[in-house]
């Protein structure tokens, strides 16, 4: 297991060292011209939520020297994004692109990619594959599941009724993984724990979320969490119902004075700053960067009001693991249909895990 | 509905007879809009002003993401070609005096249709005749969404507008269900999709010009439906029915053929949006096919007063303003809403510039025509 | 959970349902109804209540008064109405164009002026508590009830009354059922249709802030997704009866809940559709009552006029 992380993180970094100086890294090291950085977001950048985490991230590449960032938010995944990128091109002589939303990926950075070999893009969440996708295109994303598993197990030691609600957008991979992982710490301290999952259908519905949060509570659910884009009615909702939340995305500690307990954020700007890094020295940037709490990619929100001591002791162990590489998902396991979908134990950065299309046993809900 | 609504006079529909009333009549009908956009960019200089941001620097930008550049005017039609189709599914309805709200659904329904029956025949028969079979398949599923809300409106009587708005929803519904459910590409992992149609198989746009073949399309639809609703028996038959339905019911008019014929004419343009967002532009369907073309489409017909023609020149307006959003968002910093916020002050003033037709001296025949 | 919880569960859910989500709905289709009434169609109010939304946030947030953030709410939605009908009394200037420029233009201004707001807390409208005496936690939470409610309520069948039995009812009613009669009465059609406009945006901008102060509490973008829109629809299912529109309203929310109330009892099969419940219900029950020309005799004669 370990071998094998080892093996990728070095070539990680032989990738990044060996960097050919590109016509990006050249044009960096003069320093005439600014280097011009496109990010897109598919949301408002103050959501408290997933387009917040990445602006603040994005706040910190402008803080470096000859870099110049241009901002456009609220893009549709259509040809919109597409023109968008273009026009940053076109227009703006953007040199490096950083597509935020899942579904900018196919068909949309992939054909902009194609387009302009000259200019590099960066997708959080997609698939790059070496085989297939254009070698100045790339991927890069944090496992929000380890801050996930940590929220799991301090819900794991407060909840009364053993019922984690979770209410969630759609069921892609990167979303059931935080499901799973949740139930996954919870059970760690509370075997009978379950997770019940609301689908919305959508990344932003806030009034279904909200009734969603009421549903959960109603069904005895204790403590609430999500994956939205924006949870920030989910956790106002739930404080104002006396449950408690783990938050997503974002720190949403100041919303639940009394309900916080802690929640997973995301850490984008490690990656940032890392592209920045690249960008300074003029070397070519990773295509492929994945990382967890050992890269400090991801992070948990400082524990709030309902993080019993017990719960807060658990979660800093759960953590201390996280970044030593313990596996969440340990096999074998079923999928709460009773198939046995985890045959041996997955390593953090398996890639079976970014295509997990089943919710495991313990969570109560439906893929479809 | 009113005898009236068939006697408001649309442009192109000019019935006088002297050259010079012709010409004068053209002139007002080029003069007015320009002048609206004239005031409209006052109002809007004005706002801007009150802010403290430069109308200056603002519209130079807007000219320059919308149209100043060649890469400008491929991203503003890019933009216009879903909304003239959108457009024209209302426009066709609203001569016969339906209001139909609900094109988004035929949009997406026809959009997962394409994408459905591209899972069987990708790859076993050549992409003309692959690509013929989705327009098809799009086109009649889109006309038999939007031609239900019309055979409600006909059988049951239920109020087309409201039914058609419920389908909406309901085709959305559909879409997701289907792509999250029994269509899904299981490689599609974080974007739920439908199996890919292949990339060799997808429409590229017009060589040379680098214009969507969806504008092409929707151009000569446009002119299609305007020749049907002016030149034939059909349309002349569809507006009267439009103007007074019991009148066109007495003199023996097929009332209920015409309005489902009206209703599906106007989702076969819906469906064939959504074959073109998939042909061309995704490579299958997706949640994202749900984009709100189908709503932006109605703005653009009642701008173009149901005209199919002008529906074209509207939408390219309404696609420039949009191209141009994100330069003026990233030059100057302001919020992504100060488009949508220019092309309602724009139309506000345009719609209420019709007040001055037939009213102005300059315009007017010094001896009858 | 034994079947008759999980049925009560889902019950409790949906008359909850029916009650939060429900005032939204009501006022902007009451608002609707009295416009339509008077002979126009105002088909922006998802732009008024998308506007009402966020001057009602903006104003509770910097004042600290709900209650001001619902006046502004209406003051806004008042104003939008009050341009529409000017607008819309010049000849030829046809009204539901016109609506929907208005709904681009409302919500235009509201994401425009909004941004700042999507972040800050601002203070909620208070509730009432009806139900604390049962003893069922969720029962009690259902009956936690927003003054606004009982107002759109009273609203609802104060103006069913209204309509056949003032001079006033008598005047709206009139402008929208024969122009040629205002006149003959002496009556400013464009007047009365003014009045019932405005006063119609002034109802859906308070939808709006029971959206942004109350339920779910929050000023976004996405806040609305286009409840305003099937609002306006709602009043021709209602068939221009204000007491109905209460009626379609309460179906509507408690409908809405249905998707995420039987998730929550594990439910989970096809979602999708429970979700769509309130437009598959709605629609059918149009159907089933179709035909019998009901709703075409009660619409009035001068809606759909083209100008």
């Amino acid at each position: 297991m370990d071998l094998d992380k080892l093996s990728r993180r070095t070539v990680l970094k032989s990738a990044a060292a060996t960097g050919l100086v590109t016509a990006l890294g050249a044009r960096a090291a003069h320093a005439q011209a600014p280097l011009v950085v496109g990010a897109i977001y598919v949301g408002p950048r103050d959501d408290f939520g997933y387009n917040q985490a990445h602006a603040l991230g994005i706040a910190e590449l402008k803080k470096v020297r000859g870099v110049k960032v241009v901002e456009e938010e609220n893009v549709p995944e259509t040809i919109a994004v597409q023109k968008t990128m273009e026009s940053m091109i076109q227009l703006d002589g953007a040199k490096l692109i950083v597509a935020t939303s899942f579904g900018y990926f196919d068909p949309h950075m992939l054909a902009m990619a194609t387009k302009f070999p000259q200019v590099e893009f960066r997708h959080a969440v997609g698939l790059w594959d070496e085989k297939k996708h254009p070698k100045n295109a790339g991927s890069y994303f944090g496992y929000l599941d380890q801050a996930h598993y940590v929220n799991g197990v301090a819900a794991g030691l407060v909840t009364k009724t053993k019922k984690i609600g979770f209410i969630a957008a759609k069921p892609i991979p990167s979303l059931l993984r935080n499901i799973n992982a949740v139930l996954v710490g919870a059970r760690k301290n509370a075997p009978d724990a379950t997770v019940t999952v609301i689908f919305t259908g959508d990344w932003s519905l806030p009034v279904r979320e909200a009734e969603a949060t009421n549903a959960l509570i109603d069904a005895g659910c204790d403590v609430i969490t999500c994956h939205v884009d924006s949870p920030k009615v989910v956790v106002q909702t739930a404080e104002r119902r006396g449950a408690m939340v783990l938050g997503h995305n974002a720190s949403q500690a100041s919303l639940a004075p009394r309900g916080f307990v802690t929640g997973a954020e995301y850490k984008w700007e490690t990656i940032y700053q890392g592209f920045a890094g690249n960008l300074a020295k003029g070397e070519k940037l990773p295509n492929w960067v994945r990382g967890g709490y050992d890269l400090d990619y991801v992070r948990n929100t400082a524990y709030g009001a309902a993080a019993s001591e017990p719960a807060r002791r658990a979660a800093d162990a759960a953590i201390a693991e996280m970044k030593a590489g313990k596996p969440i998902f340990v096999g074998p396991f079923k999928d709460n249909k009773g198939t046995v979908v985890g045959t041996k134990t997955y390593d953090n950065y398996a890639p079976e895990l970014e295509g997990m299309n089943y919710l495991i046993e313990g969570v109560v809900g439906s893929t479809s | 509905m009113d005898a009236s609504q068939a006697a408001a006079p649309a442009p192109g529909g000019l019935v006088s007879a002297g050259a010079g009333a012709r010409f004068r009549q053209a002139a007002e009908y080029i003069a007015i809009p320009l002048f609206a956009l004239a005031v409209s960019a006052v109002l809007f200089s004005l706002f801007l002003l009150a802010l403290g941001h430069s109308p200056d620097e603002f519209f130079s930008l807007l000219w320059r993401g919308g149209f100043g550049t060649a890469f400008s005017w491929r991203n503003t039609l890019q933009r216009a070609a879903p909304l003239v189709l959108t457009a024209l599914a209302v426009a066709i309805p609203a001569r016969i005096g339906l209001t139909i709200i609900g094109g988004e659904g035929a949009v997406v329904l026809g959009g997962l249709a394409a994408a459905a029956i591209a899972i069987p025949l990708a790859g076993t028969v050549p992409t003309l005749v692959l690509l013929g079979c989705m327009a098809i398949l799009a086109a009649s599923v889109g006309a038999g969404w939007i031609g239900l809300a019309g055979y409600l409106r006909h059988a049951r009587n239920v109020n087309e507008t409201i039914s058609s708005l419920l389908l909406a929803y309901i085709a959305i519904a559909i879409l997701n269900f289907t792509v999250e459910g029994p269509l899904r590409d299981p490689g599609s992992l974080n974007k739920p999709s439908t199996p890919p149609i292949g990339r060799e198989n997808m429409l590229a746009p017009v060589p040379g010009l680098e214009v969507p073949w969806a504008l092409v399309a929707g151009i000569a639809i446009a002119i299609g439906l305007h020749l049907l609703m002016s030149r034939t028996i059909f349309g002349f038959a569809a507006r009267v029915t439009g103007g007074n339905p019991r009148a066109a019911r007495a003199q023996g008019l097929p009332v209920g053929r015409l309005i489902v014929l009206c209703t599906a004419i106007a989702g076969a343009c819906a469906g064939l949006a959504g074959f073109f967002e998939v042909a061309a532009i995704h490579g299958n369907a997706n949640a994202a096919l749900a984009a709100g073309y189908g709503y932006t489409g109605i703005l653009v017909a009642f701008l173009a007063r149901h005209n199919p023609i002008a529906v074209v020149p509207v939408a390219i307006l309404f696609g420039g303003i949009a191209a141009a959003g994100g330069l003026i968002q990233r030059r100057m910093g302001l919020p992504d809403a100060t488009v949508l916020l220019l092309q309602a002050t724009v139309f506000v003033v345009l719609l209420a510039s019709e007040t001055l037709y037939g009213r102005l001296r300059i315009f007017k025949a010094r001896t009858p025509a | 959970m034994s079947d008759i919880a999980t049925l009560a569960t889902v019950l409790f859910a949906m008359i909850g349902g029916a009650i939060r989500v429900s005032t939204p709905f009501l006022f902007v289709s009451l608002g609707e109804c009295v416009t339509e009434k008077a002979g126009r169609i105002n088909l922006g109010l998802e732009g008024t209540l998308v506007l009402g939304a966020m001057a009602a946030y903006m104003v509770a947030y910097e004042t600290g008064d709900p209650w001001l953030g619902v006046l502004a709410a209406g003051c806004a939605g008042l104003i939008l109405g009050v341009m529409h009908a000017t607008l819309c009394s010049l000849p030829r200037v046809n009204d539901v164009a016109i609506g929907i420029a208005l709904m681009s233009f409302g919500t235009g201004l509201a994401f425009f002026f909004g941004k700042p707001y999507i972040q800050p807390q601002a203070p909620r409208l208070p509730s009432v508590e009806l139900g604390g005496w049962i003893g069922n936690a969720q029962l009690a939470e259902a009956l936690t009830i927003n003054p606004l409610f009982f107002i759109g309520v009273a609203l609802a069948f104060f103006l069913r009354w209204a309509f056949d039995n003032t001079r006033y009812g008598l005047l709206l009613r009139m402008a929208g059922d024969s122009v040629a009669a205002s006149r003959a009465m002496g009556v400013s059609v464009d007047g009365v249709r003014l009045a019932a406009t405005a006063a119609g945006g002034f109802l859906s901008g308070i939808g709006g802030a029971f959206l942004s102060l109350y339920y779910p509490g929050s000023w976004n973008e996405a806040l609305s997704s286009g409840q305003g829109l099937m609002a306006v629809a709602l009043v021709i299912f209602a068939r221009w009866d204000p007491q109905r529109c209460f009626y379609a309203a309460m179906l509507f929310g408690a409908a809405g809940a249905l998707g995420p109330a039987l998730q929550s009892v594990g439910i989970v099969k096809g979602y999708y559709f429970f979700n769509a419940a309130p437009y598959i219900l709605t629609l059918l029950i149009m159907i089933g009552a179709g035909r019998d020309g009901k709703a075409a005799r009660a619409m009035p004669s001068e809606l759909g006029v083209q100008r």
